[in-house]
């Protein structure tokens, strides 16, 4: 199968007063059309500046962007302004993890949608508003046309939510990148929302990066995973491959955290990866996990890691990989 | 202020809620009062007066009767003619100028902080250069040297008015691009000049509306000096800045003529300012008194 969307060696730096950030160092996975592929990683790993540099969202000036970024084999990298204008919104949309700040305050969400269907698709006022009455159906907004006349401060989180992944969808896009889509949401309309990320998208065809920190999320609707440390992918696999043999000292921290897990093997209190994410100003030739990990050698500082299929599709970027804590192959 | 425009329900909710909170301050409702008459006296007095230029030189000075509500002035022509005419011309040097001023420094502004890069640093340098004029000084001699006329006037005081509203509207696009409505539009492939009209605009028209109420009083307090100076509207024709100027010799004999238009333009600019400080209020946000 022809992958939909390919990140082919990427690397974001932001230059600051302070030096240069490297928050992306080396990326490259690629996306399946219809799939949904999960980025995880703790804060500041550098999940967003990847997922946001593959439509160029990421400010201009100051950030130098390296490596490639296909979809559908053309180049994103060097189009000019006009034609991502074009692109964004119709073959890649973004849902962002704010829903609360997200819509203009100014308009109703049945216009900010068919403002959108009217950009991308030509449509006339009529038309594209019938068209956003039948997306909020879809969404599972109840009394779809009514609300279509609301402002975004009159609906709750959940709802907004469901419109932004509305207005996503509105033209169809190839690929749907969902950035923490739930993480500012109550715990019983994260589900919900999930749920029509996943059903409309499989309905739809519409491939989805979803980027999250919420191992459970991952579990629930990701096909497959990259596990993210330090700007670089440490782990990937499909995540029935993942779940049931997570493979990276890394990987294997983040599921020792989930409160299920800490419960089922009996301790009373939740396990933690110990130390901080080494500060993204450098890029020795180390891996950058050792200082926080049990298994690390001299190997491991002395040579970075390269990504290995360790087994069927599931790689991996670790000399001591395995699931079991002493770390057979 | 009490028509309802045919939006949906929830729409008219906000609008008595904005009206409410208006109704429940007595300066700001005292401020639209003033306002209102200013308009009407601006809008139908010249229509209801005599000509305003109409000389009776053997009742200069008269007093008021049934024929001059107001008495005449030292040329004998109709005190409230003239103030109704003179009503005129501040309504339109003060909406005319600010409007000028929203028309084209809005747009500016907001370019200039939603865009930042190489232009922002030349319109607030140029902003700067006009800033460091003095008002006053700056209208006198573009008067002086594009000639006096309510025209000139007007485009002088425009152009006083430009820098703070550039600014103003420079800071409210500096506040929303970084709002995260705004990633959203980009994101959704929305062109910057849509990004600029349709979520930069109506998202500071409240503070917009604020400032066109303060530029205003500015305007025609603006348009009076000049002409008081010769520089603006010229006698014979009335304005309120003229009839200072003319009732100066006859302060003793005539108060009321300086008097009169003194306390319009006194009025009038209170009017606006009041009503300006009551919009500020009732549209700010934060406010939820």
């Amino acid at each position: 199968m022809s992958a939909l969307l390919e990140v082919d060696h990427l690397a974001v730096t932001f230059d600051t007063e302070d030096g240069p950030v490297l928050a992306v160092k080396d990326m490259s996975f690629t996306l399946n059309p219809g799939e949904i592929l999960a980025l995880v990683g703790e804060s500041g790993c550098g999940k967003s500046v990847t997922a946001m540099s593959i439509p160029a969202l990421l400010p201009t000036n100051g950030v130098t962007r390296r490596g490639a970024v296909r979809l559908s084999g053309r180049e994103l990298t060097t189009l000019a302004e006009r034609d991502l204008e074009a692109l964004r919104g119709k073959e890649i949309s973004v849902v962002f993890q704010e829903p609360m700040t997200s819509l203009n305050p100014a308009y109703t969400v049945g216009k900010q949608i068919a403002e959108v269907i009217q950009r991308h698709q030509g449509l006339n006022r009529r038309e594209a508003l019938d068209q956003a009455v039948e997306l909020l159906v879809k969404v599972g907004i109840p009394d779809a046309r009514r609300r279509c006349a609301s402002y975004p401060h009159q609906l709750s989180g959940g709802m907004r939510q469901r419109v932004m992944i509305a207005m996503a969808v509105a033209c169809d896009p190839k690929v749907l990148i969902a950035d923490e889509p739930t993480t500012a949401l109550d715990v019983t309309i994260q589900a919900g929302v999930l749920e029509v990320i996943r059903t409309l998208c499989r309905e739809l065809g519409t491939a989805v990066v979803l980027i999250t920190h919420d191992l459970g999320v991952v579990a629930e609707v990701a096909d497959r995973v990259v596990v993210m440390y330090a700007g670089r992918a440490v782990e990937q696999a499909s995540v029935r491959s993942l779940f049931a043999a997570p493979q990276h000292p890394y990987t294997l921290g983040l599921m020792g955290a989930l409160p299920a897990n800490a419960l089922r093997s009996g301790s009373r209190r939740l396990a933690e990866i110990p130390g901080l994410v080494p500060a993204p100003v450098d890029d020795p030739d180390e891996c950058q996990f050792a200082p926080r990990c049990g298994r690390a050698t001299s190997e491991c500082r002395a040579a970075r890691p390269q990504s290995r299929e360790i087994r069927d599709e599931h790689w991996v970027a670790c000399y001591h990989p395995g699931h079991e804590e002493d770390g057979d192959g | 202020m009490t028509a309802v425009a045919p939006v949906p329900v929830v729409m008219v909710g906000r609008a008595t809620r904005l009206r409410k909170r208006f109704l429940r301050r007595p300066m700001a409702v005292l401020g639209l009062v003033l306002v209102v008459l200013f308009l009407l006296l601006a809008i139908f007095g010249p229509l209801l007066t005599p000509d305003p230029l109409a000389q009776e030189l053997t009742s200069a000075f008269a007093s008021p009767s049934a024929h001059h509500l107001l008495g005449t002035d030292d040329l004998g022509r109709d005190e409230l003619a003239r103030l109704a005419a003179g009503a005129r011309v501040s309504l339109l040097a003060g909406v005319l100028s600010t409007a000028l001023a929203m028309v084209v420094g809005v747009p500016i502004g907001l370019a200039s902080g939603y865009f930042r890069g190489w232009i922002d640093p030349i319109v607030m340098r140029l902003n700067d250069a006009v800033l460091a004029f003095p008002f006053l000084i700056f209208a006198v001699g573009f008067a002086a040297i594009f000639g006096a006329s309510l025209r000139n006037v007007v485009i002088a005081l425009s152009i006083g008015l430009l820098p703070t509203i550039v600014r103003i509207a420079r800071g409210e696009a500096l506040v929303l691009r970084e709002q995260d409505f705004i990633g959203g539009a980009v994101a959704d492939g929305a062109r910057s000049r849509t990004i600029m009209f349709r979520y930069l605009l109506p998202n500071s028209l409240n503070t917009l509306i604020v400032q066109a109420t303060v530029a205003i009083p500015i305007g025609i307090i603006g348009e009076a000096v000049l002409s008081f100076l010769g520089l603006g509207v010229q006698p014979p024709n009335p304005s309120w800045g003229v009839m200072l100027t003319s009732a100066q010799q006859f302060l003793v004999q005539a108060p009321q003529l300086a008097i009169y238009p003194g306390a319009l333009i006194a009025i009038a600019t209170l009017g606006f300012n009041l009503l300006g400080d009551g919009l500020r209020d009732v549209l700010d946000p934060k406010d939820r008194r």
